[in-house]
């Protein structure tokens, strides 16, 4: 297991290395002088010269980068040219909002997800089954932003029933928070739930034409026993580690949805810092996003080798 | 020698491997509607079809309901929605079909070279490609999009650039599965050069699942087309835009519902074509499938 997970941390260097290398390259995309652009309308050449020094600007490329990894390393991510406070705080303060909001929305996932890959593996060839894949591919299809609109419009404008935008944070009221977070997880949700009802379906179908399975049944056990205690047990596995994957989509996801329900979080601070230039907290919020993925996957990784030991070797 | 994918089909009487698949196609209802709903999208992108001028605004008719005159009613500077909509399925189609050929077209050779040569340098890319496939989807697309500067061509090339990673391990994986095979051995011991090798025996071998990623991969492209166009990143103003579009009916929502439908279903319904043409392919080039 130690070789294992050495060997798995040792990919994990150099891609770390790769992200850097990318979302400090990102930067240098932007046409014309970053100087200039921090100095705003009036380009005091005082100022310009100032920012020069300050942002190394003058500085080769290589050492500037090192400079930029240094302080990452020391958990300085620079600072917010629009609000003038420092991008890690901006990514702390945000975090929680998006990370209850995904949260949510893989509850959301699972439970629609989950039942309904059970139920097509089970009725496999079936109406059921015929009815589940339907409601994948529709989850699938469906712009998450245009789905966020038609609820807003079916909840909000036509019903009354839910607040159309805006974040009420836990903290302050328990029951408005989840009325603020219901739709925006569920149609963030509603794309997971398709791709974990795909995985379910084929775990699942995978696992009930197994030996043991069979065994199971001879033993005389009652079908729901069979299905949900011996077979889903096992077909869980796979689901939870390719579930990993998915992050990145919950989060991309995350980024229209924030948009449309105009929630404060991860996603809203990139799009709002895209369109304000303020460079540093785009790069701070993809360095991050990167971070947490890599990290998830390691952990899901590890979590699937310490469960299927043929993998550890 | 290059029919390695389907070589375990029984085909019967040495049916062409591309034929073969088209048949199977052919057998699946749901792919050939989808393919239908592609097709009826490209014919009536043609502009001949557009009722009015899709840029044509008119005061006198500002956010009307759909009526006889204006099947689709107008938006918020009396523009004709259903001629809007017919020009930004142009702007969609192309940046699916743009966007996926940039990212094959970078993909696939690195994905042949890294999967074929090993070692080192498939160690030194597909650690790049992690590093790009850590970065979500649409968070690399959009400060892409955006520091490019936002334009369609900058958002195809940015949504190209984001689908790179997912087709460039798909290639390395298919040739990791066909590069021991016997008739790439044989192609090998009759003395061929690697390129040969490459392009002649390994590429024809992996193209299928390829195929099949691209024509799903064009649903996510147009998808995400439409989000950075929402977002304010593609297609600028006034040229119209299915993403555009629903952007500006989300500022009427509470009048003009209406406004918000159209554009929102022509993308679902696009997207769900090439979904359904995407998985009828996969069944019909599998050659496990019947």
């Amino acid at each position: 297991m130690a070789t294992f997970l050495l060997r798995r941390l040792a990919l994990v260097l150099p891609t770390l290395f790769f992200v850097s290398v990318l979302v400090f390259g990102l930067q240098q995309l932007l046409p014309g002088d970053a100087a200039l652009a921090l100095a705003g309308e009036e380009r005091d050449p005082a100022v310009v010269a100032f920012l020069r020094q300050k942002y190394h600007l003058d500085d080769p490329l290589p050492t500037r980068y090192l400079l930029w990894v240094k302080g990452v390393l020391a958990g300085d991510l620079g600072e917010s040219i629009r609000i003038k406070r420092p991008v890690r705080d901006l990514v702390l303060e945000k975090l929680p909002v998006t990370a209850e909001l995904a949260a949510l929305a893989i509850v959301i996932a699972l439970s629609i997800g989950l039942p309904m890959g059970i139920l097509a593996a089970v009725k496999n060839d079936s109406a059921v089954d015929y009815a589940a894949t339907m409601v994948a591919l529709w989850g699938r299809s469906i712009p998450n932003f245009w789905l966020g609109i038609l609820l807003i419009l079916l909840f909000s404008v036509e019903w009354g029933l839910l607040p159309a935008s805006g974040f009420v944070s836990p903290a302050e009221s328990l029951s408005r928070n989840l009325a603020t977070l219901i739709m925006p997880a569920f149609v963030l949700g509603n794309a997971i739930a398709a791709v974990m009802m795909r995985h379910t379906r084929s775990a699942m179908l995978e696992v009930l034409s197994s030996d043991y399975v069979r065994t199971a049944r001879a033993k005389g056990l009652s079908e729901t026993r069979v299905v949900l205690h011996h077979a889903l047990r096992n077909a869980l596995v796979p689901v939870i580690t390719l579930g990993a994957l998915e992050f990145g989509e919950l989060l991309s996801g995350a980024v229209l949805t924030e948009q449309v329900f105009t929630i404060p979080g991860f996603g809203k601070l990139i799009v709002d810092a895209v369109f304000n230039r303020d460079y540093a907290v785009v790069q701070g919020v993809v360095l991050c996003t990167a971070l947490a993925f890599i990290l998830l996957n390691l952990f899901a990784d590890v979590a699937y080798a310490l469960v299927n030991p043929r993998l550890r070797g | 020698m290059t029919a390695g994918i389907f070589d375990t089909t029984s085909t019967g009487a040495g049916e062409r491997p591309w034929r073969l698949a088209l048949r199977r196609l052919a057998r699946r209802r749901m792919a050939l509607v989808g393919l239908a709903v592609v097709v009826f999208f490209i014919a009536v992108a043609a502009p001949l079809l557009a009722p009015y001028d899709p840029l044509a605004t008119d005061w006198r008719a500002v956010r009307k309901p759909p009526s006889p005159l204006h099947l689709f009613g107008t938006d918020e500077l009396g523009r004709d929605v259903l001629a809007r909509l017919i020009w930004g399925a142009r702007s969609s189609l192309m940046a699916g079909l743009v966007s996926v050929s940039i990212a094959v077209g970078v993909s696939v050779p690195l994905g042949l070279v890294s999967g074929y040569l090993s070692g080192a340098v498939d160690g030194l890319l597909m650690r790049m490609i992690d590093a790009m496939l850590a970065i979500p989807f649409l968070i690399l697309a959009i400060p892409l999009a955006a520091f490019l500067g936002p334009n369609l061509t900058n958002a195809m090339i940015a949504i190209g650039i984001a689908q790179t990673p997912i087709f460039t391990r798909l290639t390395r994986g298919q040739v990791l599965a066909v590069k021991h095979e016997d008739y790439i051995e044989a192609a090998r011991a009759v003395g061929n050069s690697h390129r040969r090798i490459v392009l002649r025996h390994i590429l024809p071998n992996v193209l299928a699942p390829i195929l099949v990623q691209a024509t799903l991969a064009i649903a996510a492209a147009i998808i995400a087309e439409a989000a950075l166009s929402f977002l304010g990143l593609g297609q600028q103003p006034p040229a119209p835009s299915w993403g555009s579009m629903l952007n500006s009916a989300t500022h009427f929502i509470a009048q003009e519902p209406w406004m918000a439908v159209w554009p929102g279903l022509a993308i679902f319904s696009l997207v769900l074509s090439f979904n359904l043409l995407g998985d009828g392919l996969r069944d019909a080039l599998d050659p496990r499938g019947g």
